[in-house]
């Protein structure tokens, strides 16, 4: 059985609110928690594979040219080296997010310093490590690589689908009573998960399992399949637990080709574990911005023109780029836009998904420039964005799906205590600290994507809840359950949910914030059809049975499941798939953050004092784990705004600050107390559980409101993240 | 990591023979472990000196401390001499890394800790403190975290830890051990030496010189300032930091010594800004006088020509704090 539904229109029956069990939207404790607290969660690396070596990716040390040779001789020489690996089904760079087919492949042709181009296989990580470290390669190095996005006379490119000219903006801009004409900047980031990537390839015949760590496992197969010339129906990927994703482990990397590769060779299972410095050697960066944003405003602040127009970078050949613009399209009103992105191909490692792409550094950009117009037209900033919430998208002119963006903006404003800042910048001062209150808005586009599930109601009463989605700490075991447990009656505790396999149906895999929405929706339809069925054995229409706590009820005659199923397994698969709704309305979620900061007004350094961000995004599926989605977003937030940069040097294109030293994710002492508010909503529009995505919206212009802040704080306006201390010396009031 | 010998050290003397044989020795192993893994540092034989019995602190004849070079940087900082008496130095301990290193890295292990140039970590790029004679890509690459003090054409590297400018600002000396059990004692200030022509040797140490205990002299009252400036709130290495023992007489500068990090391939240590400060009264002119002598030769790099104005304004903000807290009590 298999119950399939087209979002082609809205679907307004809510069926979670009318369920008695009541699990979905409570903050429930995740059920796979105490696994990870103990350690029995197991991670890639983890499995305990019988006979397994060790490989270590080489990394290529010229940033452009052509490996001539590699000493493999020498290296097998070596205590426990087993094989030297590089060929030309080796990837260039990772696959992108759900590219469905291997990205670049050949490691011959060198495009940038860090590209892994051999394995060393050992029968110890230490061996293959070491002899990784010593394999003697030799290169033709070119001289002609390009390291720098902005220099003179580089060559760009201008994707053709995200250029938007509607009205004149030239002539918005000199007929304002207000404008903001500035350029803005954001460095590289890396999402650094926790868990490093790593894959372990075991053959049987002519059959493949990967015990890996990724984000999006159905494309995932067919990417490996494809790389290495073998049917998708022979790989079996397995990831359960993922230890942090972020995009990051969105599509097939080298890890996975290589570990495939040699394991076959060998005859014996490979794991391939990269070390935090490959981490940020070769992983999929996020592409460094530069935003040319101008805002014409009336007399009263209401926008007349915007334009957005940003300059990002990446490897020859790529077709992703950062899409700066996402939310810039529909956010805020304005008859006039010219909107448009350029790519410069250098030779840096790949560009590609880092948690929010687009929005993550498109909004802030965007709130620092509406900032800034609120301070020329002196208009309250949360009044600013207010008098600019278009009625319809202002280029499609399509109504929204849902937006609770006033609301957002009040409800954060008073929660927050906004009224209490100085609207004059630099006003105060405790002791040594300049103290200062900013604001942003939050939006992210709302994306639903096929997934498919399969649930099973046990003969014993349980249920069995089985897809190949994944968890990349998000909370997935517990919505899942939590959707499942309401539809069928059942407390937490008798659903089990089973994720990370491909031999589980296909589900959208997590990614773009869409996970939750589409796999809770699968889960949902395939429990409806379940419902059917057991309302056929009550003698009772579907809407008239009620499930609760183990006994099926209609008409005044109560029955345990268990004595309903008589000893029979009910299984049923549900499918979602993305129709009409996606083109028939906008469909975003939003929010708003309020910050309040305190700049050391003799050394420069910044720290975030609180923070409020108060978000709406269709119905929340728990409380407790959305909100740690939005802690999570913000915490990347305060990094984005002050620490967080990959350093490039200019004369090779090499990242310099590889480790957790140098490269700076916030720690626990620069985050302070965060308040999150999820506001109530229902979004018919978007999927049968009116949830829209989430996880991401946390950082949708968060740092923005830092940067805010700092400028309420000093009088300083930072147009260029990270806002570390040395861009905030120049303008400190004399030591 | 390359294959290596392991070896325990008995005794000291055994250690220094065990040292002067071609051994490391290895103590916490916060800092050699990832460098070994790096393959940054290689040595092929380990020599494992955590069991010597030289983790004790105890009183000295002249009323300072003695600090067993096997002390955790944890306890040290926890001691009630230590936080009582040596405030700078309890505080410039509590700055560095994480609990959880400061748990495990030692008082002479924390002394030895080398660089954290982000080329001398990358063995594909060239640096003249690994390998020397291969050059120095810091000097026009990016070197946000380098020196601007004590120049080297050969290397811009710095000395990254905390505790060591505060046991400089301390007067503190180090003990030594020598193969043949010979001993010295060195001021910690001229334990860290420049890079000059030899970036790849961080300190005085030869072969086989085993670090055994750091005293400290009798206690210094006053103010004891221990100021880091870093890029995030914990977990940074200092940018800059100040570290400043300093009393006041008839609302004069008395007793002065400060220290510096982050600003050289060594502790900081500049007397003639000291000898410009004692005997004055605290105004804002004198405190620009003395960051004009300290950064009389400062030479910025680029990406850390910004140290120049924090210094500055880091050290006119400590003398001011240590005047006025003085004036307050």
């Amino acid at each position: 059985m298999t119950a399939h539904m087209k979002m082609d229109g809205p679907d307004q029956r809510r069926k979670l609110d009318n369920m008695r069990q009541g699990l979905t939207g409570k903050p429930l404790d995740r059920p796979d928690g105490p696994l990870k607290v103990s350690g029995l969660a197991t991670y890639a690396h983890e499995w305990d594979v019988p006979d397994c070596a060790y490989g270590m990716l080489v990394r290529a040390t010229i940033a452009k040219g052509t490996l001539t040779n590699i000493d493999r001789e020498a290296a097998l020489a070596m205590p426990g080296v087993l094989g030297v690996y590089s060929e030309k089904r080796f990837l260039r760079n990772p696959a992108q997010g759900t590219a469905n087919v291997a990205p670049v492949q050949g490691v011959e042709e060198i495009h940038y310093l860090g590209q892994p181009i051999a394995l060393v296989v050992a029968e110890t990580f230490e061996q293959a490590r070491h002899a990784a470290q010593n394999l003697s390669i030799s290169y033709d190095a070119a001289d002609d690589g390009i390291f720098d996005p902005e220099a003179d006379g580089i060559e760009t490119e201008r994707p053709q689908d995200d250029q938007l000219d509607q009205g004149d903006l030239d002539k918005a801009m000199a007929d304002a009573a207000f404008t903001v004409d500035q350029v803005y900047r954001t460095p590289g980031h890396n999402s650094v998960a926790m868990e490093p990537h790593c894959s372990i390839a075991s053959w049987e015949g002519d059959a493949l399992t990967l015990r890996g760590s990724y984000q999006m496992l159905k494309y995932n197969r067919n990417e490996l399949a494809d790389a290495l010339g073998i049917e998708a129906e022979k790989i079996r990927i397995v990831s359960p637990y993922v230890g942090g994703g972020f995009g990051s482990k969105l599509g097939i990397s080298q890890e996975a080709v290589s570990a495939a590769i040699a394991a076959k060779d060998l005859g014996r299972p490979v794991c391939v574990t990269l070390t935090r410095q490959q981490v940020l050697d070769s992983v999929m960066r996020r592409s460094e911005t530069r935003q040319h944003i101008r805002l014409s405003a009336d007399k009263d602040g209401n926008l007349t023109g915007l334009g957005q127009d940003c300059l990002v970078s990446n490897l020859p050949g790529e077709d992703f780029y950062e899409p700066v613009l996402q939310a810039t399209h529909f956010v805020y009103g304005g008859k006039n836009r010219k909107l448009g992105i350029e790519v410069a191909r250098i030779n840096r490692m790949c560009a590609g998904s880092v948690r929010a792409p687009g929005e993550a550094v498109g909004m802030p950009m965007l709130e620092i420039a509406m900032d800034e117009l609120a301070e020329a037209s002196g208009i309250d900033p949360v009044e600013l964005r207010k008098r600019n919430i278009p009625q319809n998208h202002p280029e499609d002119d399509i109504p929204y799906s849902s937006r609770q963006f006033a609301e957002a903006l009040d409800e954060g404003a008073k929660r927050f205590g906004w009224d209490k800042r100085a609207p004059e910048p630099a006003q105060r001062r405790e002791g040594e600290w300049l103290i200062g209150m900013g604001m942003a808005s939050a939006a992210r586009v709302n994306m639903l994507s096929e997934s498919c599930a399969r649930v099973t109601l046990n003969a014993d009463g349980t249920a069995t809840i089985e897809t190949d989605m994944t968890d990349i700490g998000t909370g997935t075991y517990a919505i899942l359950a939590q959707i499942a447990g309401d539809m069928l009656g059942l407390p937490m505790d008798k659903v089990e949910t089973k994720l990370g396999d491909t031999d589980f149906p296909a589900s959208s895999g997590s990614g773009g914030s869409w996970g939750a929405g589409s796999s809770g929706s699968s889960v949902f339809l395939a429990c409806d059809e379940l419902r059917r069925t057991l309302a056929k054995k009550m003698g009772c229409e579907e809407h008239a049975l009620d499930l609760h706590n183990g006994a099926a009820s209609s008409d005044g005659k109560t029955v345990p499941i268990i004595d309903l199923l008589g000893g029979e397994t009910l299984s049923a698969e549900g499918r979602i798939e993305p129709g009409d709704t996606q083109e028939d309305r906008g469909q975003a979620s939003f929010g708003s953050y309020f910050a309040e900061v305190a700049v050391n007004a003799t050394t420069g350094e910044t720290r975030v004092r609180r923070m409020t961000g108060t978000f709406s995004a269709g119905r929340i599926l728990n409380e407790k784990t959305a909100t740690s989605q939005c802690y999570g977003g913000i915490v990347w937030g305060i990094g984005m705004a002050l620490t967080e940069e990959m350093a490039f040097d200019s004369r090779d294109g090499h990242v310099v600050n590889r480790d957790f030293a140098e490269y700076h994710i916030p720690v626990n002492l620069d985050v302070p107390q965060i308040e999150v508010v999820l506001l109530d909503e229902r979004d018919d529009w978007a999927n049968p559980i009116q949830a829209k995505g989430l996880g991401e919206l946390g950082l949708c212009g968060a740092a923005g409101a830092i940067l805010n802040a700092i400028y309420n704080a000093t009088g300083i306006r930072v147009r260029e993240f990270p806002a570390t201390l040395d861009k905030l010396l120049d303008g400190l009031p004399e030591a | 990591m390359r294959p290596f010998d392991y070896n325990r050290a008995a005794n000291t003397g055994s250690a220094t023979e065990a040292g002067a044989d071609g051994g490391t020795f290895i103590a916490g192993g916060t800092n050699l472990l990832d460098l070994m893994k790096l393959e940054v540092m290689a040595p092929e034989r380990l020599v494992d000196i955590n069991r010597l019995d030289l983790g004790e602190m105890s009183d000295t004849d002249d009323g300072g401390l003695r600090i067993g070079a096997l002390v955790t940087n944890s306890d040290c900082a926890a001691d009630q001499r230590v936080r009582r008496d040596y405030g700078v130095l309890a505080r410039a301990i509590l700055a560095g890394a994480s609990g959880q290193l400061r748990n495990k890295a030692t008082t002479g292990g924390n002394l030895c800790q080398r660089t954290r140039c982000y080329y001398f970590y990358d063995t594909a790029m060239p640096c003249n403190k690994r390998e020397p004679g291969s050059g120095c890509q810091a000097m026009e690459g990016f070197n946000r975290i380098h020196a601007i003090l004590g120049a080297s054409d050969q290397c811009i590297a710095t000395y990254p830890g905390d505790m060591a400018v505060a046991m400089c600002a301390l007067g503190a000396k180090i003990e030594i051990e020598r193969p043949g059990g010979r001993r010295r004692t060195v001021q910690v200030v001229d334990f860290h030496k420049l890079a000059g022509d030899t970036p790849e040797k961080d300190n005085i140490l030869d072969d086989g010189d085993l670090i055994t205990a750091v005293t400290l002299p009798p206690p210094v009252k006053g103010t004891h300032i221990y100021r880091k400036v870093r890029d995030r709130a914990s977990y940074a290495f200092a940018l800059v930091s100040v570290a400043a023992v300093v009393t006041m007489e008839n609302d004069r500068f008395d007793h002065v010594a400060l220290a510096f990090g982050g600003l050289a391939h060594k502790p900081w240590r500049e007397k003639a800004v000291e000898d410009l400060l004692k005997g004055e009264a605290p105004s804002a002119a004198l405190f620009d006088e003395a960051a004009d002598c300290l950064l009389a030769d400062a030479q910025g790099h680029g990406s850390n020509d910004f140290k120049i104005p924090l210094v500055r304004r880091t050290l006119k903000a400590v003398l001011r704090q240590a005047s006025e807290e003085r004036a307050a009590t």
